[in-house]
């Protein structure tokens, strides 16, 4: 595991608070991820994980708290206390061009090839020049094991292929912080490894992740942190040993019993 | 602008459009079952037959779904009798198209509707035992149904609305009664204000009550 | 029969008004149901009741009735048009409402995460709408479109009814002089059924080229 930055923290958030409509989703989150650190979050559905995540890059407005991406409070302008002015597109295309993310869906885009896929933030956001831009997509497609697949459509890949280009489509953009939303729960059981095994080599390599997954082999091998949410709160943080393997707390245990009966 | 509005025409005469109105929900109820009829019998034949029978429902479907309806309103009703050396009324001869015409659209919703029986229903019929007669009678034919309620329903609306063709020869329905009523007392915008919500109002009350029926019956897809 | 096919030029001029009409119509009903069907889901609050009430409005309405409006209707309002005009806005007010669904349908039938990874990857509302949104919604929109040309090359039938002396009319106006209804009628079908079979089958070619836009 990478040294981890003893600096502020890459993604800090305070009193995290969302609802839907009544239902409060979130309720008082504190979290701090620094430089290198993979954060895994479990927990069962409707725990409010995926809102986290989706709330840090403003997928999702949040009601109340902070969420400060490098230092950036990501869904406010700076300006008194009072009143808060929430961003423009403008200012949140900027800052989102920072953070990744990889979806469980994968959502590649349809009409563009693998290539141009990964092309397209690097041209458009990043400002690169054509040939560097395809120079830079070929090197990171090459680095999740698709060279030979630069010029495929979506609809020409396995869920496995088109998650991976998913990954380096998130990747070349050089994000600060990349945000992994079950990207496996979509994929066939025999396809699962491959994508892990380049989210593992990511965070052998320094990225700063958070990753919300079921699978916990996964957890236990790779997050320097894991993190146990339920009702909209974090229940239970601390390292794999910790967390998983001498779980101390109820639902926690509750929770990986049930998981350990499916995976099993 | 110099016009003031006058319904007595139109009260005088309202009944012309009542009547209409329900003559023409009645011509296209009559055109659905017989549309139906010949939808399902030809979609059973397309999705069962050889190459001879997918190419003759085919071309049915084809024909229809490509030449204007009012050129067949005319096709059956001057064409035909000078074949046939027979003659009929106006509103038998339009049933009969737009039962014709009807029967095109539906033969496509009956066939998707079939391929989208699931294939796990079929299978389980087969694993309890049931002949193929007896998977289409009791497995397929039900489930369709159910699948294609909501296309049927929208269906019916849309012949309602193309009943209006109806008044070129002269059968007495909702537009043929509003030309009436139009042309032997000139006032247009009178006649435009209560008709058209007649059609809209219908249109809608007929979604709306076929929706609620669909409720309980329908699958969801 | 011979009287028939010797009627074939004046029933081509009568086809040569139809397209006339049909282009214009597809014309006008293209631009003005591109630019409601995108205001509709992009635009301001306020604009989507307005749309919504004219598309559910003039489908909900016979396309026969509408025509007579027009026709006998608008000079009472001082609005003194040509029959061709009065028809052909007729028919593109009606068409109109049709292309607003098919571009709202196009556009809405796109995933939603689509613009969300466009979002993550940092682009802004006009290049999601540019790089993302657009290539899709044109091949989701093109095949439905091409039905809706169909349908206006159908429904211009309905001109004859005003005396626009389009193919419809033509037919008729032939089989008064030659008493032959039936030969005349299928021979319009045909003539028809050509246009409109092309029409669809390149409609059904593009829906199975584009079919990897659906996943």
């Amino acid at each position: 595991m990478t040294e981890i930055s003893p600096t502020s923290p890459v993604v800090r958030i305070r009193g995290l608070r969302k609802s839907f409509g009544t239902n409060l989703v979130l309720d008082g989150i504190d979290l701090d991820v620094r430089k290198g650190e993979v954060v895994v979050v479990i927990g069962p559905s409707g725990s409010g994980k995926t809102t986290l995540l989706r709330c840090i890059n403003l997928l999702e407005t949040y009601d109340e708290g902070s969420i400060q991406v490098d230092r950036v409070e990501v869904g406010f302008r700076d300006g008194s206390s009072s009143a808060r002015q929430r961003r423009s597109d403008r200012e949140l295309a900027r800052i989102r061009a920072d953070i990744g993310m990889v979806f469980q869906l994968f959502n590649l885009f349809p009409h563009l090839t693998a290539r141009e896929n990964v092309v397209l933030g690097l041209r458009k956001v990043r400002g690169l020049p054509t040939a560097e831009a395809k120079r830079v997509a070929e090197q990171w497609l090459t680095r999740v094991g698709l060279a030979d697949k630069l010029d495929s459509l979506p609809s020409q890949l396995s869920g496995g292929q088109q998650q991976r280009v998913g990954i380096a489509r998130a990747v070349a953009m050089d994000p600060k912080v990349l945000l992994l939303d079950e990207i496996t729960s979509a994929l066939d059981p025999e396809l699962v490894g491959e994508v892990l095994t380049v989210a593992q080599e990511l965070a052998r390599d320094g990225m700063t992740m958070i990753v919300v997954t079921h699978e916990m082999t996964f957890a236990r091998d790779v997050g320097s942190r894991i993190v146990f949410m339920d009702g909209g709160r974090i229940q239970v943080q601390g390292t794999p040993r910790e967390v998983l393997t001498a779980p101390a707390h109820d639902r926690l245990k509750a929770f990986l019993a049930r998981i350990e009966l499916k995976q099993r | 602008m110099n016009y003031h509005l006058n319904f007595n025409y139109i009260w005088t005469h309202f009944d012309k459009l009542t009547w209409g109105l329900v003559l023409s929900l009645e011509l296209a109820f009559v055109s659905i079952l017989i549309g139906v009829a010949i939808g399902l019998s030809l979609a059973l034949a397309y999705t069962g037959g050889g190459r001879l029978v997918r190419g003759v429902v085919a071309g049915y479907v084809e024909f229809i779904r490509n030449v204007p309806l009012l050129l067949l309103i005319y096709l059956v009703f001057y064409g035909v009798p000078s074949v046939g050396g027979f003659a009929y009324e106006p509103a038998t001869s339009f049933v009969l198209t737009l039962s014709v015409y009807a029967g095109a659209y539906m033969v496509e919703v009956f066939r998707a509707g079939l391929t989208a029986v699931p294939r796990g229903l079929i299978d389980a019929g087969k694993a309890i035992g049931l002949n193929a007669w007896q998977r289409l009678i009791c497995v397929r034919l039900p489930t369709m149904f159910r699948i294609v309620l909501p296309s049927l329903s929208n269906a019916y609306v849309s012949l309602f609305k193309d009943t209006s063709l109806a008044a070129v020869i002269a059968v007495p329905e909702l537009t043929y009664g509003a030309q009436w009523i139009k042309t032997n007392s000139f006032r247009v915008i009178e006649v435009w204000i209560v008709v058209t919500p007649l059609y809209l109002i219908t249109g809608y009350a007929l979604l709306f009550t076929l929706q609620q029926l669909e409720r309980r019956f329908a699958i969801q897809r | 029969m011979i009287f028939a096919l010797q009627s074939l030029p004046y029933l081509w001029q009568g086809l040569l008004m139809t397209l006339e009409v049909s282009a214009l119509v597809v014309f006008f009903s293209l631009i003005a149901g591109t630019i409601l069907g995108v205001a509709i889901v992009y635009g301001p609050r306020w604009l989507y009741w307005p749309v919504r009430i004219y598309s559910d409005f003039f489908r909900g309405i016979p396309l026969l009735v509408l025509i007579f409006f027009m026709y006998y209707g608008l000079p009472l309002f001082k609005i003194n048009l040509t029959n061709f005009a009065s028809v052909v806005l007729a028919l593109s007010a009606f068409k109109t409402a049709h292309i607003i669904e098919v571009v709202r349908g196009a556009i809405q039938s796109i995933p939603v995460g689509q613009t969300e990874a466009g979002k993550t990857i940092g682009l802004r509302f006009g290049q999601r709408l540019l790089y993302v949104v657009a290539p899709q919604a044109v091949r989701r929109f093109l095949p439905p479109w091409i039905n809706a040309v169909v349908d206006a090359v159908k429904g211009s039938a309905l001109v004859s009814l005003v005396g626009i002396v389009d193919l419809m009319l033509a037919i008729q106006q032939v089989i008064g002089r030659t008493y032959m209804p039936m030969p005349l009628y299928v021979l319009g079908a045909l003539m028809y059924f050509g246009i409109n079979y092309s029409l669809s089958s390149a409609s059904r070619r593009l829906e199975a080229r584009f079919a990897y836009i659906r996943e």
